[in-house]
């Protein structure tokens, strides 16, 4: 009952398919009362298709959504939430004023129209016509209008795409002033620093399934391996045997080593090869955490296939 | 109890009063008629089309006054008409759904219907000003003797007579996405303005054409309109009630193709 409360909205063994194309299968997904979630997941992982189903876009042809318990398609349900699409044309000849106004009045207790051009950075850009703004400036308008209605939940999708490093920054600034109100984000993004940077909670979505879920620091400590790189002489299989090697590879000429005791690795190695050349140790980000993640995703996936055939 | 106050608290948040939902209606509504009228690539080929072709089909080469001036000033409002309709909603839902705005209006909570709705009043006003420039230079220029009461029926043709053109639009562009329709629809409304006798009348043309032009919306506008110029004295109310399933059912499609396709 509790966790039923504290959930903005959720998604429940859901699956889509577009004609060949399994988009989602048997996803299981919640946006928590106050968090920033973010989506994370190569294209085609499911992503967008996760989303329009909790804006009530689309139907599942499985499973069940939710948006504040209730249908994403009722208006009440929407009258919480704000949206900034990936892309959305909007009507080049209305100033951004006008776009605001409009907007707006879809929402019981809307923000003013100067607070929303005040949190989104716009207020310059009020009595401009949207079609004059460059990409990134439109952009931030559309931020302007997916906050203008106070929403509880905001969706962003790729929100900073066409932005410049300064228009980022206020955007992260501004999203991080929203949460602290108490709004939930779900973000999508393919800055992973973006999401290092904002997010309470990562949902990494490979293949139309979440894989993991956790905190940003929980996702890098379950890739609490380092990576270390080296040209050398010794076999990758051989190295791989020895202990505290999680992993060992040979890519393009290269010796790659996963391991918690890179120290202890790094020594052995050196004893064993004393022609080593261009040592490297690096220490895995959200970056490598997720490429990881993914990786091991897609084999398992490929190894279901083979079963399959 | 808990749960008790957690809902009557949502109910209180998200309740919007009726008058704040009809100034949504109303704000959709003003911003799709600014947006439109600030679009010169919209207003102008809408208003020039039926207005230059009117002064120099009905005024330049007709006698001032004459019965020529008179059929053309109605079939020109037709065909004047016709444009809102199936450009003003036709093409633009077409964009709209190929840009990505239908689709973030419909992740908002924008009142059921006010984005069609929104669309139907721009291109009623818009064929109002049409219909209006076309009288002007009718009693101004071409001398056409109009009383009061023709004035009023020819407006108000304008502004009802366009829904039918909205319904085909509309069907039209849930069918094809983008920058194709415009040209699908000039496909559709020239031919049929043509086949109307808009531009030159059906008496004048193979008989086959006059045979066959009850099956065009347009056929059944111009015949209205000539009934309000006193050039015909058959009933008009046969029109009207095709005109109106002509709307009925289309809409009806397009609706449908909406809901399901999006």
């Amino acid at each position: 009952m509790n966790a039923r409360q504290s959930n903005v909205a959720e998604l429940h063994g859901v699956s889509k398919r577009y004609g060949r194309i399994q988009a989602l299968s048997g996803l299981d997904l919640e946006v928590r009362s106050g968090e920033l979630l973010a989506m994370l997941g190569p294209n085609g992982a499911g992503k967008s298709t996760g989303i329009a189903l909790m804006l009530g876009l689309i139907r599942p042809d499985q499973g069940r959504v939710t948006l504040f318990g209730m249908d994403p398609q009722s208006v009440v349900a929407r009258r919480r939430i704000g949206v900034m699409l990936q892309s959305a044309q909007l009507p080049l000849t209305l100033r951004v004023s006008e776009l605001l106004r409009v907007t707006a009045s879809y929402y019981p207790a809307p923000r003013s129209r100067d607070e929303s051009a005040k949190l989104a950075g716009v207020e310059d850009l009020l009595k401009r016509p949207y079609g004059k703004l460059s990409g990134g400036q439109q952009r931030q308008v559309q931020f302007a209008l997916s906050l203008c209605g106070r929403p509880q939940l905001l969706f962003l999708d790729e929100p900073s795409v066409g932005m410049d490093i300064e228009a980022r920054q206020k955007l992260w600034q501004a999203i991080r002033a929203l949460v602290d109100e108490g709004c939930s984000v779900v973000l999508t993004t393919h800055y992973l620093e973006e999401a290092e940077a904002l997010a309470d909670r990562v949902s990494v979505m490979s293949h139309g399934r979440e894989i993991h879920a956790g905190t940003v620091d929980a996702i890098r400590a379950r890739v609490a391996l380092k990576r270390i790189l080296c040209t050398s002489a010794l076999d990758s299989a051989l190295v791989a045997s020895w202990p505290y090697v999680a992993e060992a590879v040979s890519v393009e000429g290269r010796l790659q080593v996963s391991t918690a005791e890179a120290e202890r690795v790094v020594r052995d190695l050196l004893a064993r090869d004393p022609g080593l050349r261009d040592l490297e140790v690096r220490r895995a980000g959200l970056a490598e955490a997720f490429t990881e993640l993914t990786r091991d995703a897609d084999a398992a996936e490929a190894d279901a296939n083979r079963e399959v055939a | 109890m808990e749960t008790a106050m957690t809902a009557s608290s949502i109910t209180t948040r998200t309740d919007m009063p009726a008058s704040r939902v009809l100034g949504a209606y109303l704000a959709e509504i003003r911003s799709e008629c600014l947006r439109y009228l600030r679009n010169p690539g919209f207003m102008l080929p809408m208003t020039l089309f039926s207005t230059v072709f009117y002064l120099m089909f009905g005024v330049v080469m007709s006698p001032p006054g004459g019965e020529a001036s008179r059929y053309l000033l109605a079939s020109y409002s037709a065909f004047g008409i016709m444009g809102p309709g199936l450009f003003g909603f036709g093409v633009s839902l077409a964009i709209e759904r190929d840009g990505g705005l239908l689709t973030l209006k419909r992740a908002l909570p924008m009142p059921p219907g006010a984005y069609l709705l929104g669309k139907m009043v721009m291109a009623m006003a818009a064929a109002g000003v049409v219909v209006t420039l076309l009288l002007l230079i009718g009693v101004l220029v071409a001398h056409v003797p109009l009383s009061a009461g023709q004035v009023a029926a020819m407006l108000a043709m304008g502004v009802f007579g366009v829904l039918p053109f909205c319904a085909l639009g509309m069907f039209i562009g849930t069918l094809i996405k983008g920058q194709g329709a415009p040209g699908l629809l000039n496909l559709v409304y020239l031919p049929m303005a043509f086949l109307s006798g808009l531009w030159i009348p059906l008496r004048m043309m193979p008989s086959i054409l006059g045979r066959i032009a009850p099956v065009w919306p347009s056929y059944h506008l111009n015949q209205i309109g000539q009934r309000i110029m006193g050039l015909s004295h058959a009933p008009i109310l046969g029109h009207v009630l095709i005109l109106l399933v002509v709307a009925a059912v289309l809409f009806g499609l397009a609706a449908r193709r909406l809901r399901r396709h999006g």
